[in-house]
């Protein structure tokens, strides 16, 4: 009787209360969290929509030949040196980012005393949060003059030099990713290696990276897609040359370059000069879109579970 | 019993004979595992050296980086650049513009990224039930943090600037690099959000409170200092980037300082750019650049520190 009682009170609590706060918030919220989606939308309707009008006015053949001269009386638009810029940039960005980058993860997680981890993580970090201006500046008023003393030939603007400094920017992601991996490996298993008599460095190669290689891929293939979109040291350090070369030591330029040095006032809106910037900028956010989604596919797939 | 130990005997024969017998290969076995155990331990000594150079490598460039950048500075960093208006002359230049552009840029970035990122965050730990627009929205989270950051000039070239005609001005810079940050506060607010305890929020319903009072009056208190810190990194990250303001088309020289949020400005990154650029006309600029370098990194530093002091001092635990 008296918990009858007890419950209606609650019931009628319930009625009386004014719920109009908790009906409206969710709808404002879910409107808000929205607007990233429509972020994501709006970049590719912008890119896809200006690229339509791009592909409608360039034939394809012209698009993959190795000739590009937006700005000449007639313009060509073969973006193979764009590609070619990129992947070179790119290669050497990762020749530096993948070994540097595993021994890093490799020594905080396996070697390191707790004590020098808490040193040398910090300034991995610091290194991941210098702006890339700032390596854009190191790159092409330090690095180049430097290896210009090794390579006499290299040109002031070259690939090679904004490459190594692109691969120097990318150890932290790469020893950061890779060592969260490494360290998700279950102690136990460390243990059990060790304790057969494996030294460090055989319980690493057979046990620990075996066992995490799920997640060292992926972090390469991010690496890979960061320095596939990296803007601002390629844009200083590698120059605006549109020839077709596979010499490292000439200027070249990347996509994004391409992109950067399009928008700083060369075309007016309308041309089809302007409209292979959204062209390029597709195929940009093709393949980085199309890196992380690999990337999230081999964690999620060949994870092991313990 | 006695069988048992009798067999026992015979076997510990048997293998006694046969220890003899292999007692030869048996001993050259021994100095070879030796010699292989410590061709091991070398092995791993060495490898434990080449891992170690390598991550002192990264301290090495970083050390390389900031002495050059400081060194180029010297003599040019003082109160009149911090001051001056840009000039072409180099020791009449200063970035009084480009660090109140900074300014006002952050006056469109902090608020507009914390109430979209907040906001959203809110939806995705409290409100959103396990399905498909949930998933949608975390998905496109993790993908638009991964997008290359002169698309999102592209994208506020044509959204801002030219659909709605803002130009190359503090506002379309602004709302711009909001778009690009905005994943870092969303991410540190959820994890912010998930961090406040069950029971804070039951005690709150227990006492008769409805869920938006309830996230407004306690959820919220309690993780402000993980959205702080989150919003601090977003803000840095904000401060140092380029290519998207780049692409707006910010002009080279802005001699104006900006009035109000409709107007041109120039930054610090943009600035750097610019002058590296120009070095090859006049090598001053060089120094120019460095200097500037020097006021942003030291701006990031401050900022770091903070969001750290933040994590460590107000950060509850329960």
């Amino acid at each position: 009787m008296d918990n009858k009682n007890i419950r209606d009170i609650i019931q009628q609590n319930i009625k009386k209360k004014n719920h109009f706060s908790d009906r409206i918030m969710p709808k404002i919220f879910l409107f808000m969290a929205l607007i990233s989606v429509v972020t994501t939308f709006g970049i590719v309707y912008t890119l896809i929509f200006d690229s339509i009008k791009f592909f409608s006015q360039v034939p394809i053949r012209e698009v993959f030949s190795t000739n590009l001269s937006p700005l000449s009386r007639e313009p060509s638009f073969g973006f193979l040196p764009l590609l070619n810029g990129t992947f070179l940039t790119t290669i050497i960005a990762m020749l530096v980012a993948v070994p540097v980058g595993m021994a890093a993860a490799i020594y905080l997680s396996q070697f390191a005393s707790p004590r020098l981890r808490k040193v040398l993580k910090p300034v991995l970090e610091v290194l991941a949060g210098i702006p890339t201006i700032v390596y854009g500046f190191f790159a092409y008023s330090f690095v180049t003059p430097l290896l210009m003393r090794l390579i006499p030939s290299l040109g002031a603007k070259n690939a090679l030099s904004p490459g190594i400094v692109m691969g120097i920017m990318i150890i932290p992601m790469v020893a950061s990713l890779s060592e969260d991996a490494m360290n998700a490996v279950p102690t136990i298993m460390k243990e059990g290696a060790m304790g057969l008599g494996s030294t460090r460095l055989e319980t690493t190669t057979k046990v620990i990276i075996p066992a995490s290689i799920s997640g060292i891929v992926a972090s390469i293939v991010l690496a890979v897609s960061r320095a596939i979109g990296e803007t601002m040291i390629v844009t200083i350090a590698s120059g605006s040359s549109k020839n077709f070369t596979f010499d490292i030591t000439q200027s070249m330029q990347t996509m994004t370059a391409y992109i950067v040095e399009f928008t700083s006032g060369d075309a007016g809106s309308g041309t089809v000069g302007y409209y292979s910037l959204y062209a390029v900028g597709l195929i940009l956010f093709v393949f980085t879109l199309g890196m992380n989604l690999v990337a999230q596919y081999i964690s999620r797939k060949y994870r092991e579970e313990y | 019993m006695k069988d048992r130990n009798l067999e026992d005997f015979v076997l510990e024969e048997e293998v006694n004979s046969m220890n003899e017998k292999i007692e030869k290969p048996v001993k050259s076995q021994v100095t070879f595992n030796k010699n292989r155990i410590s061709r091991r331990i070398v092995l791993n000594n060495f490898a434990k050296h080449m891992f170690s150079l390598s991550t002192v490598f990264a301290m090495v460039v970083l050390g390389i980086l900031l002495y050059q950048i400081v060194s180029g500075s010297i003599g040019w960093l003082d109160w009149q650049f911090l001051t001056s208006n840009l000039s072409i002359f180099p020791e009449k230049a200063g970035i009084r513009g480009a660090i109140i552009g900074t300014l006002f840029l952050m006056m469109i970035v902090i608020p507009v990224t914390l109430l979209l990122g907040v906001a959203t965050a809110i939806y995705l730990e409290e409100y959103a039930t396990e399905g498909r627009i949930q998933r949608i929205i975390k998905v496109n989270i993790s993908n638009l943090a991964s997008v290359p950051s002169v698309i999102f000039g592209l994208l506020g070239l044509t959204v801002f600037s030219r659909m709605l005609g803002f130009g190359s001005s503090i506002l379309a810079g602004g709302l711009t690099m909001s778009l690009l940050v905005l994943p870092i506060v969303v991410v540190a607010a959820q994890e912010a959000l998930r961090a406040v305890p069950g029971f804070l929020r039951e005690a709150s319903y227990g006492m008769g409170a409805d869920k938006w009072t309830t996230i407004w009056r306690v959820v919220l208190p309690v993780s402000i200092p993980g959205i702080l810190t989150g919003a601090i990194l977003a803000i840095s990250r904000a401060i140092g980037e380029t290519a998207p303001l780049v692409v707006l088309g910010i002009p080279t020289l802005i001699m104006k300082i900006p009035t109000g949020i409709m107007d041109d400005f120039t930054v610090m990154p943009i600035q750097i750019y610019y002058w590296t650029l120009d070095t090859v006309l006049t090598p001053e600029y060089a120094y120019l650049a460095s200097a500037t370098i020097v006021v942003l990194l030291i701006t990031l530093f401050i900022l770091n520190s903070v969001a750290i002091i933040i994590r460590n001092k107000f950060q509850k635990t329960f």
